[in-house]
């Protein structure tokens, strides 16, 4: 039987609530709600009229193809990187789990990028894969690549993955390492004995036991490719080249905020609130099943 | 203590001095030395009169201060003056009840002010179809062609070679490329000159309704023959590797002036830059044209800023805009502005000051950009180009550009696409401004 504790009267339960429910209505359900007003119209910038669309703008969106093929470059996108943020994340956590001496300079050094704003970040990476002036682009170069993410798509987004990416390892890394420290030594020590070796033990014992902060991770990684990164992209390739890097939320911020469409740029927002939504549900009733609290 | 209570008296009284006069907000987006410029124009109008204090304030680059001017203007905080770069000009045209026209303004105020002073294929790109100049052009220039003249005469080419024409300069290209160099042409803003200023040079429209001064109805019509055989020429030399492509704004321009490329089309503008870094030899040269067009050379079409008025101040302050604009508008403060930036001078006084005082002869090449906007008298397709949206249509063109340029597309089918996507954003702007 589970115990549970109950409160005696409503007064203090709601009172305890009211400051979440506060920023919540303020930060959340007021803005989104402005945003599914607005989908519904197509007002010109200066708010001096408003036309009445109906649901035009999102049959505007979802019968252009280009619209549809940037849920195709979000998703991978966005898989890619909480793949990349994640593994190196694990295996650094790993590392400096096993460490001896030195562990709380290198966990120290291993958080900084997380310190870097998204937007210096892209710059940072930019810097190094210039086609002119890059170090790794001139190395690249050296090996007979010829690095040039202004025309190849795919190097453009190979570049922005793992920019965007670079700062989330520290994030996901200090996550996996306090979840590594929580590990009992007990399992580990009697699977040693049982011979099992680090790999093995790591597998079957270690890897389970992480699943929660795995868990966690990946939904929040996942929010982060899906929202946070407009920044990074803004500064590399603008989207570019042709639509090989415009996601979602990035064609929102540039409807939006360069080009005006407040319209468009608002039911952008309604149909990736809606993705995000159902990824979110997706991920605890299918991915949850899976993960030992 | 006597010292202190006079400093102090004449601090009030300064201070209430500031108080009684008017301020004119001013909202740019300029930085670096272009800033500074702006700002000492301030401070020589501030000098010049007491009744009204210019206030210039940097609001971030042209997409983020026409954003800032737009979200005051919904809180009701909006400055006097706003920068708007040349793509927005439909926006703000359309936004009645935000703005003022820069003639209505001078007409309430009384200033004396002169409408035919400028310079019209200046002017022309903001004012309406039956000349009523609605902001103030401040910074303009157009496309040049840059040549590095070290790298042709390394290359084993006359640096005075003939390179009018298209034609010409795809032979020079070849020659180039035969030499071994490895960037023979770069471009910085391809839309604005590869598409925009191709048509308006040829005589041809980039849109329909007088490239979109004659009403909201539009339509892109861009890939007709003209524009079609240029794209594909330039698409035949990326693949070749003649046209070097290094992105959507002007990215080429520290190619250029690193020395590595030997021709490059870019902004008038780009002289303070390219004087300041180029180690080698540079020349300027107009814009090439394809000689077998028979409208060739009309006229390019400018690009930059212009200065919108917005409308809910007091009716006093509007005089104090009117004497601002009036000033920016004198031929000392423009010829000024035309010899240190770089831009185009807005009235034909201040090109002719210019002259005067000896910049030409001192500085060959300057008055190319001058010459070649003024050599016509604009037409409706080299006026200028007014749609709405154009900032995203710019995008859609750059895209389908880059798919040109990587042998994803040919040219009809690019630009096809880019019509018809440029199109819906014609319609939902004129939805949008019913």
């Amino acid at each position: 039987m589970e115990k549970r504790v109950t409160f005696k009267g409503w007064l203090l339960p709601l009172l305890l609530i009211a400051p979440q429910v506060a920023i919540s209505a303020v930060f959340f359900f007021y803005p989104a709600g402005q945003a599914i007003w607005q989908s519904l119209f197509i007002p010109d910038p200066f708010g001096l009229s408003m036309q009445f669309v109906g649901l035009g703008n999102f049959e505007y969106l979802l019968t252009d193809p280009y619209y549809r093929e940037s849920f195709v470059t979000t998703a991978v996108f966005s898989t890619l990187v909480t793949l990349v943020s994640m593994i190196p994340a694990l295996f650094l956590a790993v590392l400096a789990d096993r460490l001896i001496k030195g562990a709380g300079v290198y966990r120290t050094l291993l958080i900084w990028p997380y310190a870097v704003a998204p937007a210096v970040a892209g710059v940072l990476w930019l810097f190094m894969f210039n086609t002119r002036v890059g170090v790794i682009a001139w190395y690249l170069g050296l090996l007979g690549y010829d690095w040039n993410h202004v025309l190849n798509g795919g190097e453009a987004m190979g570049l922005v993955v793992v920019a965007s990416a670079w700062g989330r390892i520290s994030y996901n890394f200090l996550f996996f390492f306090a979840a590594l420290q929580a590990v009992p030594k007990s399992l580990i020590e009697a699977a040693a004995i049982d011979g099992a070796r680090f790999w093995r033990r790591f597998f079957t014992i270690v890897l389970p036991l992480l699943s929660p902060t795995t868990f966690f991770l990946l939904v929040v990684n996942i929010v982060y490719a899906f929202f946070e990164t407009f920044g990074v992209i803004h500064t590399i390739t603008a989207g570019g080249p042709q639509q090989a890097t415009t996601i979602l939320v990035y064609k929102v911020f540039k409807d939006g905020f360069v080009g005006q469409d407040l319209g468009s740029s608002a039911a952008q927002s309604v149909i990736l609130l809606f993705v995000v939504g159902l990824l979110t549900v997706i991920q605890f009733k299918f991915v949850e099943k899976r993960v030992h609290y | 203590m006597k010292i202190a209570i006079s400093a102090f008296a004449a601090a009030v009284a300064l201070s209430g001095q500031a108080y009684a006069q008017t301020e004119i907000q001013f909202w740019h987006a300029f930085t670096g030395a272009n800033g500074d410029r702006l700002v000492a124009q301030a401070e020589l109008f501030n000098e010049s009169q007491d009744e009204y204090t210019v206030v210039p304030t940097f609001k971030g680059n042209y997409s983020e201060t026409l954003n800032a001017g737009i979200a005051a203007f919904r809180a009701g905080e909006q400055p006097h003056i706003l920068m708007v770069f040349e793509v927005g000009t439909a926006t703000m045209m359309a936004a009645k009840g935000a703005i003022k026209p820069v003639y209505q303004v001078m007409d309430d105020a009384g200033v004396e002010w002169d409408a035919d002073a400028y310079i019209g294929a200046v002017s022309g790109y903001y004012t309406t179809s039956d000349g009523k100049m609605l902001s103030l052009p401040y910074n303009s220039s157009t496309p040049v062609l840059w040549v590095n003249r070290d790298k042709l005469k390394e290359a084993g080419i006359d640096p005075d070679v003939d390179l009018s024409t298209w034609e010409k300069v795809d032979e020079v290209l070849t020659q180039l490329k035969d030499a071994g160099v490895g960037c023979p042409l770069v471009t910085a803003w391809q839309s604005w000159i590869h598409l925009e200023n191709l048509s308006g040079y040829h005589d041809v429209p980039f849109a329909t309704q007088e490239n979109g001064f004659a009403g909201l109805d539009t339509e892109l019509t861009f890939n007709q023959p003209l524009q079609v055989k240029h794209i594909a020429k330039m698409g035949e030399w990326a693949k070749d590797g003649k046209f070097v492509y290094t992105g959507r704004r002007n990215e080429g321009g520290a190619n250029f002036r690193g020395g590595e490329c030997a021709l490059f089309t870019e902004s008038s503008a780009g002289y303070g830059g390219i004087k300041a870094e180029a180690k080698f030899d540079f020349g300027i040269r107009p814009l090439p044209y394809w000689d077998d067009v028979e409208a060739a050379p009309r006229n390019t079409i400018i690009g930059g800023a212009s200065l919108w008025v917005m409308e809910g101040h007091e009716a006093e302050d509007y005089v104090g805009v009117a004497e601002f604009l009036n000033f920016l508008s004198s031929p000392e403060v423009q010829a000024k502005w035309h010899q240190d930036s770089g831009y185009l001078p807005i009235t034909g006084a201040a090109a002719d000051l210019t002259r005067e005082q000896g910049f030409y002869d001192a500085n060959p090449g300057t008055d190319i950009a001058v010459k070649q906007m003024t050599a016509n008298e604009p037409t409706a397709n080299s006026k200028g180009i007014r749609l709405g949206n154009f900032d995203q249509i710019r995008g859609i063109i750059d895209e389908e550009l880059e798919a040109v340029w990587s042998g994803d597309k040919d040219a009809q089918a690019a630009l096809d696409s880019a019509v018809e996507r440029g199109n819906q954003l014609l319609r939902r702007f004129e939805q949008a401004n019913r």
